[in-house]
């Protein structure tokens, strides 16, 4: 069972390498199917690729003619795990700060700051996690000097040189600690620098229209309609002739990223914990009322869940942040995602401050928690499909791109992992990743580590010889 | 393995049980003592006031039992009386007239996972400014910090520990800042009001030691030595040569007699690693630095119990076992600074397999809920490189394997008549994402029961706070 489906992979990496890519479909048959979105998963069921995308999953799903054929019996068959909030692609080491591009503490930028710009596609944290089995990200940056981090991406985790899905699909904002922090020193003063930023904001687009795209935008890899705004063509609010008063505290780009997050044409994502701080988000419509809002972390969201919900805004929550680590943090538990869920919520998991620059592959483990603590007495878990769906499609979701990526329903990029078992268990692995229907290596640093050390005596030469 | 180690950890650990006022006399005593021995100063001046809560006579059958050493009884009886194990054994096993009898089908029993490498209590949640009390960062040498005196019983953490991760014993370190960090602290995880309340009788005390980026990092930042490995080892090495001073000066006075040598609270603690009293846990990612460090402890006549953080150590399994050190690691974490750059998923296995001490520790109150799950994982790698190690044989690696590096593993670490009966039931195969601890016993007590929320501790800190009392 295990020879044929290496076989077939095997077969797939050649006939890919060959460069008839776009012509290919590719039938995964015979394993335990799970679609990523909410279901439960679906005995020997069939997944077809036709060039890059999804055409079809289930059971009695049939092979077209001349398919190549992936033969999963006895395996899963899952999306590609997305990470829900990360800083993938940015970091080598975290503590090698020329490695490290997070954060820029002595930037003048905040709000324009543009992470598609800084990922590196060969990062080994990359290569690491897609070996885990995760095929896109949402990679955010870090605040510094301001509450406003700057505008972050959807990327693919595939070992090339084109790793944005989605660049500036967001902005990033800290609301709570960090926010009072990086305004200052209050949250009061977090909430006047923000309002006065967006004001800001308006008062340039007042002076002119704002050129480019308006309205929702639809993925697609590379978008070039998704221009930073100061490379738009016809922009009039950064000719040299637009003045501004001199009163203003953002910078000219800075003032002009938030633009699209006044207009609601760009997502705007809020690092929160406290109720009261998540409330005080959601108030933020009251004044701004064309933001669209995602908010991340709400460890205290389960206790003002049916605001959460009522507001229809969807949260990246951490899954098992259970400690009160912060006084933001003190109504922690695991069941808070369980319960936002039955409130109606529409969560997915994210690791904001949790090794999120090299270890989105454990959203896997995260996910596997909510299925056990849903055994506990008096917790309140997720079915496994629940689960799968909170690390797949819920966060593309969030990021308005469940259309895209995230789940094998039809039309989807094909990004697809074949595991040797239950993914959301301890004892799983990818053993085939596919990104846009195209195999990937699960070669890393670590696995060449590993085999060079298999016995760690040397043998006739160095181990420096031994690759 | 070798076992060196461990054949003195006992008898330390009976001589530590019982000094409350006055010092064992040393080992080298004997032929020449004095009449009356010279006044000393005590070994144990913070002594334990442990004691187990009571339990009652408690016959846990039907369950799959590892016990801790390696083995597995399928359809297992564990009885537990007077705060010990009384008896593991099939289903022949009799069960005691009086006794409760709990359901342990489709379930498993194990021996409590001892965490050694836990900074609870020390920097406790909330993680504010004014919890930060895991690092004397105002000198490179501190052995004269105890971390016991740091310990905050309210922290939390301990109780998620014990309800989520089935935690029952655990070593208490000072931070990494240091190159001698100073002592640690081994604990019964039970809450209490004072940190004597939970150190675990006659645990042998721990000296934490780092290598590498850390120490240089700290002082080298402040234009102090050491800023490089090669200081960090210097100091050391200096350090170690007075320490053999000091230890040469008291022991002919404990022998001899005569004026008592000038007191040094640092020096003590290091006279007592040179005795063999003190275990030392050092902090090291690297193996050429582990390596260098096998050869200081030779070089100066002690011992490493366990290199903790050891990302590395799969390059050098083959001298970890030589030397019986133990590697005291994590499943897959890597890469947050440059020394745990060349971290593999399958150091644990590759530890074990080279017939080397492996130990899975946390480091982090979140992954210290989860230690299982991290084992589980090691083990999962392991089998893909083709490395098979059974789940009883996997658990060694979260109770007996710690449980010996602290010098305990004759009290606790395995389900062996006679020993403290620290027991877990838990709902599902313990290496599993799926399953949780159901109830976690600790010298017989109940300290933890899922299925009743009288039996679930919540902290000082959190009673009256948004959440107290909630499942975590």
């Amino acid at each position: 069972m295990k020879a044929s489906l290496l076989k077939g992979a095997g077969a797939l990496l050649l006939s890919l390498l060959a460069g008839s890519v776009s012509a290919q479909t590719i039938a995964i048959t015979g394993g335990r199917v799970a679609l990523g979105d909410g279901s439960e998963p679906i005995d020997g069921g069939t997944v077809v690729i036709r060039d890059g995308r999804i055409v079809a999953a289930g059971r009695g799903v049939a092979v077209p003619a001349g398919a190549q054929v992936v033969d999963a019996t006895g395996k899963w068959v899952t999306p590609g795990i997305v990470a829900g909030f990360s800083r993938i692609g940015l970091v080598e080491v975290d503590a090698v700060d020329a490695a490290n591009d997070v954060e820029a503490r002595n930037s003048p930028f905040s709000a324009a700051i543009d992470v598609s710009t800084a990922i590196n596609p060969r990062a080994q944290p990359i290569a690491v996690n897609r070996a885990g089995g995760v095929t896109r990200a949402i990679v955010a940056p870090g605040t510094a000097r301001s509450i406003f981090a700057g505008q972050g991406a959807v990327i693919d985790l595939g070992a090339d040189m084109n790793p944005i899905t989605r660049a500036r699909a967001f902005q990033f904002i800290e609301f709570g600690e960090e926010g009072t922090r990086n305004a200052g020193g209050s949250r009061a003063a977090a909430n006047l620098l923000f309002r006065n930023a967006l004001r800001e904001a308006r008062d340039l687009g007042l002076r002119g229209p704002i050129a480019g795209p308006g309205g929702q935008r639809t993925a697609t890899a590379n978008d070039q309609r998704d221009l930073p705004l100061e490379d738009l063509p016809n922009n009039r609010l950064l000719s040299a002739s637009t003045t501004r008063p001199t009163d203003v505290l953002l910078t000219r780009f800075d003032a002009a990223a938030l633009v699209p997050v006044l207009q609601g044409r760009q997502l705007l994502m809020v690092h929160v914990e406290r109720a009261s701080d998540i409330l005080q988000t959601l108030a933020l419509k009251k004044e701004f009322p064309s933001l669209r809002l995602v908010l991340v972390g709400a460890a205290e969201g389960w206790t003002v869940a049916k605001e959460i919900a009522a507001a229809g805004v969807p949260v990246i929550a951490s899954a098992l942040t259970d400690l009160p680590n912060t006084f933001e943090q003190l109504a922690s538990t695991e069941s808070n995602v369980g319960r936002m869920r039955a409130a109606g919520v529409r969560v997915s998991i994210g690791m904001i401050d949790d090794n999120e620059a090299r270890q989105v592959r454990l959203a896997r483990q995260y996910a596997g928690n909510l299925v056990a603590v849903a055994r506990v007495p008096g917790s309140t878990g997720l079915s496994w499909g629940q689960a799968l769906e909170a690390i797949t499609s819920a966060p593309a979701e969030a990021v308005g791109m469940g259309g895209e990526i995230g789940s094998l329903r039809p039309g989807r990029r094909a990004d697809v992992v074949v595991w040797d078992n239950d993914p959301l268990e301890n004892g799983s692995a990818a053993q085939l990743v596919l990104i846009d229907g195209i195999q990937q290596p699960l070669t890393t640093h670590q696995t060449k580590l590993r085999d060079r050390y298999r016995t760690p005596t040397e043998g006739a030469l160095p181990k420096a010889y031994d690759r | 393995m070798s076992n060196k180690l461990w054949l003195i950890a006992p008898a330390l650990a009976a001589a530590a049980a019982g000094c409350a006022a006055s010092a064992p006399p040393p080992r080298t005593a004997a032929a020449s003592a004095p009449a009356t021995p010279p006044k000393t100063y005590s070994r144990d001046p913070y002594p334990s006031t442990y004691r187990a809560y009571p339990g009652v006579l408690t016959a846990i059958v039907g369950g799959t039992v590892f016990d801790g050493e390696g083995r597995r009884i399928e359809n297992g009886t564990v009885i537990l009386a007077d705060g010990v194990v009384r008896a593991v054994g099939g289903p022949e096993t009799p069960v005691p007239e009086g006794a409760t009898r709990i359901d342990a089908r489709g379930k498993w029993v194990t021996p409590g996972v001892i965490d050694i490498h836990s900074h609870l209590g020390d920097y406790p949640s909330p993680q504010v400014e004014a919890h930060q009390d895991g690092n004397e960062a105002t000198g490179p040498v501190r052995p004269e910090v105890w971390a016991e005196h740091s310990v905050w019983p309210q922290d939390p953490g301990f109780t998620r520990a014990l309800m989520n991760g089935g935690v029952t014993s655990l070593e208490i370190l000072p931070g990494s800042a240091n190159l001698f960090g100073g002592r640690s602290v081994v604990l019964k995880n039970v809450p209490a009001r004072t940190v004597q309340q939970m150190k675990f009788p006659g645990a042998p005390y721990g000296l934490k030691m780092a290598c590498g980026e850390n120490p240089k990092r700290v002082y080298g930042s402040r234009n102090q030595s050491p800023a490089t490995r090669m200081g960090n080892i210097a100091v050391d090495r200096q350090t170690w040569a007075r320490a053999a001073e000091y230890k040469r000066k008291w022991d002919k006075y404990e022998r001899d007699g005569g004026e008592m040598p000038a007191r040094d609270i640092a020096m003590d603690t290091l006279r007592g690693v040179l005795a063999g009293e003190i275990l030392v846990q050092n902090h090291c990612y690297r193996a050429d630095e582990m390596a260098i460090v096998m050869d200081m402890a030779k070089e100066f006549g002690y011992k490493v119990s366990a290199f903790h953080h050891a990302v590395e150590a799969y390059k050098i399994a083959d001298l970890l076992k030589a030397n019986g050190v133990c590697a005291a690691m994590w499943a897959d974490w890597w890469g947050f600074k440059m020394e745990a750059y060349d971290a593999v998923d399958e150091n644990i296995p590759l530890v074990h397999n080279a017939g080397a001490c492996a130990i899975v520790h946390s480091d982090d109150p979140n992954g210290i809920q989860r230690l299982y799950q991290e084992a589980g994982k090691a083990q999962a790698a392991g089998r893909r490189i083709g490395i098979n190690v059974p789940d009883e044989v996997v658990w060694t690696w979260l109770s007996w394997n710690p449980a010996k590096a602290l010098g305990i593993g004759d009290r606790t670490g395995s389900l062996r008549a006679g020993k403290m009966a620290d027991v877990v039931l838990w709902n599902g195969n313990p290496l599993s994402v799926y399953t949780r601890p159901e109830r976690v016993w600790i010298d017989g007590a109940l300290m933890y029961d899922a299925n009743d929320p009288k039996r679930r501790p919540v902290t000082d800190f959190e009673l009256g706070q948004p959440g107290e009392g909630d499942v975590k």
